[in-house]
């Protein structure tokens, strides 16, 4: 046994070698082309190895060998800006090389290897330095600025560190037991990196979507899922979550999907200003991009690249945020390769193992103190993309158990075009008891109050729908028909938010508040009115109502809102006196 | 090519023939199958090991004997690809079918095509008038994009693919789509339909008819859009055309996907279907777009037919996951005896605000559209309400909503055949039907539309 051996059999992206000394998940080169895999069983003197590109034309008793180093990605300053495929190469660097197809046998790295970028020390020599233990910086982009870390195995005293332009792989710092430091390092993605210990979540991820900020929150650290059918809006929520959250670095993986909806958000980052930096939203994206074309066993590994990214900034004090769209083709992914190694099937074919490997991957999700007592968090929001949109198949169930918020989309609101789609009924979300000390020192004092009254005024809205389909809507009382008036003015004027307009895209949570503060001062004056003799009609039908609602729409909005209000109330109450 | 041939078989079952230890055989390679009767079969290799190879035969396996012969070509499958193509009808296998002679090759073009570089793609945006109000307004069309008819059995997409065909333009141009038709299991009839048509309107001669009909070979419809798309990709980004693949029918090519999961014994996923669909659908859709330094498009039209109208199914599931968008066929709208009888609530166009607009179609466009979906939305969901309490129960608002559902069908939906209306003539048309609602319960359009463009109300 050594190093080298050879092919014994192919079948699609799986391939059989014989004579090869190798361990479970060491990357290897298959065939003439040299082409990546990684060996994922062990049989006797064969292994099995899952290849990362199109393995047409390749026959039995061409070389594989090993590399003897397991799926890593290479973390330091070039991260940010990039797009990858699901293995860490570059598709501007694929570009270059391959034109516009992607062929295969090509190699590129990670990150640019000769670029120089000017690195300050934050410690000097007879420091001590332990794993995770900053030791310099390097501005990367205009807001971001990388802190070059110690890797998790290594430790010392520094002897000597350095200052000035550097590559990645030259030294930086050395200690006194010899070990040299450069900015890059490497770590396999299947393994999790290190953290001392894991916080609750105490802060909501600001998203400026009015329905997930306000009724179903997210905390920083926290995981969510985004089940639904074809056109429901899942990307499209994915996408505004990448553009407005208030994540320092956002990590967007497009994990088996469409090649357009990827070249769509790579030509609209670069021109989108971020709300809270000023700055292009790029400067803190990395994107990883293996649609569902590209070949399936690097679709697996998409996701775990993406994660280790993902924690690599977490480890330096960041709050990052990975969305992963969509984690259905990710289980379609180790659905394929587990039938090509003829494994005992569990639920409608996917792997026995499908759940677990659900719950390590958002397990990586969390509010950590890092190795360097930094408070850093990574929160992932999974998208599931449900045959028919029936949730209660494999994926979904499975990542229902572990995500602590579900926000539901629903073809029926989309059908309306109500969007976003998320089913105001069944969604949830678990972190508000966590959160709403938050909202009340940060926001308003009454704020998490707000979303209890606004969540079960949707509640009675839905029961007394029920009723109305069967007897119609002048059969109700006064009182009731008011109700769905205030139910049908949340969810026209605050539920609904339009993804493509330039101003309601993003509301503020101040927004936020005082728009639920209007619909509610309109039940309140409308109540009023009606008790004291106006007509139902025209208190609903006050044209200032409609000014009120059209003008989310300008900008300045949140300074407008309470004159638009009182002119609102000023309205309704001449409504009364009319009447009288 | 290996001059040896092999008499190794030692199993046939349905379309797959298992051989023993070969020379080393690559994955994918195409083999040719001598029988005894001194005919030939073509296949390819599905799993090639030191001491077996499985090898799917495309146009099955009667009179496949263990005795047959095989050899392998030491290639896989390639299409000879010249300008030659466009004006030329090929069976599913790529061989003439009118009769006129072989391709000759410019080069030979690897069937299974590239995934392209995601960073390479250009954003599609150029609005395609396809002459049809639904489609025109609620979901429109742009190059590059793939859009699949969801229908079902007896109903009329191939009249609308057709016009589709016939009528598709970019706004302000009259430059031509050159069509790719892709043909897969449909009967003769339909296909005499097509061509007939394609002829009767002098698009034949700009046309590359690929056709396997229900009577030929059910495996060769794995190749079959293969080729086309080939064809496509080479008209497309070697040649600078503009491509409209129209493949129909994508429900009898999952069908012949099953039956080779089947005859492998693979695990099967929903509704017996391969757990790779999914992948393997995608590999074909995602060969449209428009890329970085071409000047060519391809536009994808594929049909499905969903099995029993249901949307859910599979095919049409999993279809819909990966193009953009969707057009869907109501039966209700047909026996109501509207052509086009588009449903436009559950279609979809997910690239159409790319497409739409000032300077793309009309600055209006997208408000009107917003409002046409909400205000027949609800329209439709009235008339179940109706049919229970009757119309005095509604108020005065929803009475407006239910008659503009039925404007919306009979005045919107309605055209004829052969009725090209450009995007302005739709545009207005919907202004005027949705004058008849009041301004005040038109909540998605913004107030400068109305001041410009509401029929009665514009200042």
């Amino acid at each position: 046994m050594s190093k080298k051996g050879q092919i014994y059999r192919i079948s699609g992206p799986v391939v059989t070698a014989i004579g090869i000394k190798a361990a479970m998940f060491d990357v290897v080169r298959v065939g003439d082309e040299g082409l990546m895999g990684e060996v994922i069983e062990l049989h006797g003197d064969k292994c099995v190895i899952q290849v990362y590109e199109e393995t047409s034309g390749i026959r039995p008793g061409e070389p594989v060998i090993n590399t003897g180093e397991t799926l890593s990605v290479a973390l330091g300053p070039g991260l940010l800006t990039q797009i990858y495929d699901g293995i860490q190469r570059p598709l501007e660097d694929l570009e270059e090389k391959m034109g516009v197809f992607i062929t295969r046998g090509v190699d590129a790295d990670g990150i640019v290897m000769d670029k120089k970028w000017t690195f300050n020390p934050t410690v000097k020599v007879g420091d001590v330095v332990k794993p995770g233990s900053v030791i310099g910086t390097v501005q990367e982009t205009e807001t971001i600025e990388h802190r070059i870390m110690v890797p998790p195995n290594k430790e010392g005293t520094v002897k000597d560190i350095k200052q000035g332009d550097f590559n990645v792989t030259e030294t930086v710092c050395t200690l006194d037991d010899g070990t040299e430091l450069q900015m890059m390092q490497k770590w396999p993605v299947r393994t999790p990196r290190p953290f001392l210990q894991k916080y609750a979540p105490d802060t909501p991820l600001v998203t400026g979507q009015r329905i997930l900020d306000f009724l179903f929150p997210l905390a920083k650290g926290g995981t969510s899922g985004i089940p639904g059918p074809f056109g429901s809006g899942k990307t499209v929520t994915q996408q505004q979550l990448a553009k407005w959250s208030d994540a320092q670095i956002v990590v967007y993986i497009g994990c088996g999907e469409r090649g357009n909806e990827m070249t769509e958000v790579l030509s609209e980052f670069p021109h989108l200003i971020d709300p809270n930096t000023e700055k292009p939203l790029m400067n803190r994206t990395v994107m990883i991009a293996n649609t569902s074309n590209m070949p399936v066993a690097a679709r697996e590994a998409s996701v775990y690249t993406g994660i280790t990214i993902a924690e690599y900034f977490r480890d330096m004090g960041y709050d990052v945020a990975l969305m992963a769209d969509s984690t259905s083709r990710w289980a379609e992914a180790m659905r394929e390769i587990s039938s090509r190694l003829e494994e005992m099937p569990g639920e409608e074919g996917y792997p026995a193992y499908l759940s677990s490997r659900l719950a390590e991957f958002y397990e990586r999700a969390g509010r950590v103190e890092t190795m360097s007592g930094d408070d850093g968090s990574v929160t992932v929001i999974g998208a599931v993309s449900p045959p028919g949109g029936d949730i209660s198949e494999p994926v979904s169930q499975g990542t229902l158990r572990i995500v602590k918020v579900f926000w539901g989309l629903d073809a029926g609101l989309a059908r309306q075009r109500h969007f976003p789609s998320i089913n105001w009924l069944n969604s949830y979300s678990l972190y508000p008891a966590s959160l709403d000390q938050w909202y009340r020192d940060n926001i308003a004092p009454d704020f998490p109050e707000k979303r209890t009254e606004i969540s079960s005024l949707l509640q009675v809205e839905s029961e007394l729908q029920e009723i109305v389909q069967l007897v119609g809507s002048d059969a109700l009382p006064v009182d009731q028909q008011l109700t769905l008036e205030v139910a049908r003015m949340i969810r026209e004027y605050f539920l609904q938010q339009n993804a493509f307009h330039d101003v309601d895209t993003f509301s503020s949570l101040e927004q936020q508040y005082k728009m639920t503060l209007a619909i509610l001062s309109f039940q309140d004056e409308a109540k009023k009115a009606i008790a004291a003799g106006a007509a139902l009609e025209d208190v609903v039908n006050v044209e200032s109502r409609t000014n009120l609602m059209r003008a989310r729409f300008e900008p300045g909005y949140l300074e407008k809102i309470d004159k638009l209000v009182d002119e609102m109330k000023k309205e309704i109450n001449s409504a009364v006196e009319a009447e009288n | 090519m290996t001059e040896k041939e092999y008499r190794t078989i030692t199993d046939v079952k349905g379309p797959l023939v298992f051989l023993n230890k070969t020379e080393p055989v690559s994955f994918g390679e195409i083999v040719s199958l001598r029988l005894s009767d001194g005919s030939t079969k073509n296949g390819q290799v599905l799993d090639t090991s030191d001491e077996m190879v499985v090898v799917q035969v495309f146009e099955g396996t009667a009179g496949v004997d263990l005795d047959t012969g095989i050899r392998f070509m030491g290639d896989v499958f390639k299409l000879p690809v010249s300008k030659d193509l466009v004006g030329r009808i090929l069976t599913g296998a790529g061989k003439p079918r009118d009769g006129g002679p072989d391709i000759v090759a410019e080069h030979n073009a690897d069937i299974i095509g590239a995934a392209i570089n995601p960073y390479s793609r250009r954003s599609p945006e150029e609005f395609i008038q396809t002459g049809v109000s639904a489609i025109d307004s609620c979901t429109s069309l742009v190059r590059g994009q793939k859009l699949p008819i969801f229908s079902a059995s007896g109903l009329p997409h191939n009249d609308i693919a057709l016009q589709i065909a016939r009528q598709a333009k970019l706004k302000d141009s009259d430059e031509d789509f050159v069509v790719v038709f892709c043909a897969m299991g449909i009967t003769a009839e339909e296909y005499n339909f097509f061509r007939y048509d394609l002829e009767r309107t002098g698009a034949l001669e700009n046309a590359v008819l690929f056709v396997n009909l229900a009577d030929d070979p059910a495996v060769e419809r794995l190749i079959t859009p293969r080729l086309a798309l080939t064809a496509a990709e080479y008209l497309a980004f070697e040649h600078d055309y503009h491509v409209l693949v129209i493949y129909t029918d994508m429900t009898n090519y999952c069908e012949s996907l099953r039956q080779i999961g089947a005859a492998r014994e693979e695990v099967p996923g929903r509704r017996g279907y391969p757990g790779y669909m999914y992948t393997d659908l995608a590999m074909l859709y995602e060969r449209a777009g428009i890329v970085k330094g071409k000047e060519g498009s391809i536009t994808q039209f594929p049909i499905l037919t969903m099995p029993g109208d249901d949307i859910t199914h599979p095919i049409p599931d999993l279809s819909g996951y990966i193009t953009e968008g969707q057009i869907v066929i109501s039966r209700e709208l047909h026996q109501k005896g509207i052509y086009p009888p588009i449903n436009v609530l559950p279609s979809l166009s997910r690239l159409m605000n790319a497409g739409i607009g000032p300077n793309k179609t009309r600055e209006d466009h997208k408000s009107v559209s917003d409002q046409l979906y909400a205000a027949y939305a609800q329209g439709r969901e009235l008339r179940g309400l109706v049919a229970i309490v009757g119309e005095d129960a509604l108020n005065e608002r929803d009475l407006q909503m239910l008659k503009f559902a039925d404007l919306f069908e009979n005045k919107f939906l309605r055209q004829s055949r052969d009725e090209d209306r450009s995007i302005e003539g739709t545009l207005d048309l919907a202004w005027e039907l949705l004058s008849s609602i009041n301004t005040k319960y038109l909540v998605r359009l913004d107030q400068k539309w109305i001041d410009k463009y509401h029929p009665t109300e514009k200042k």
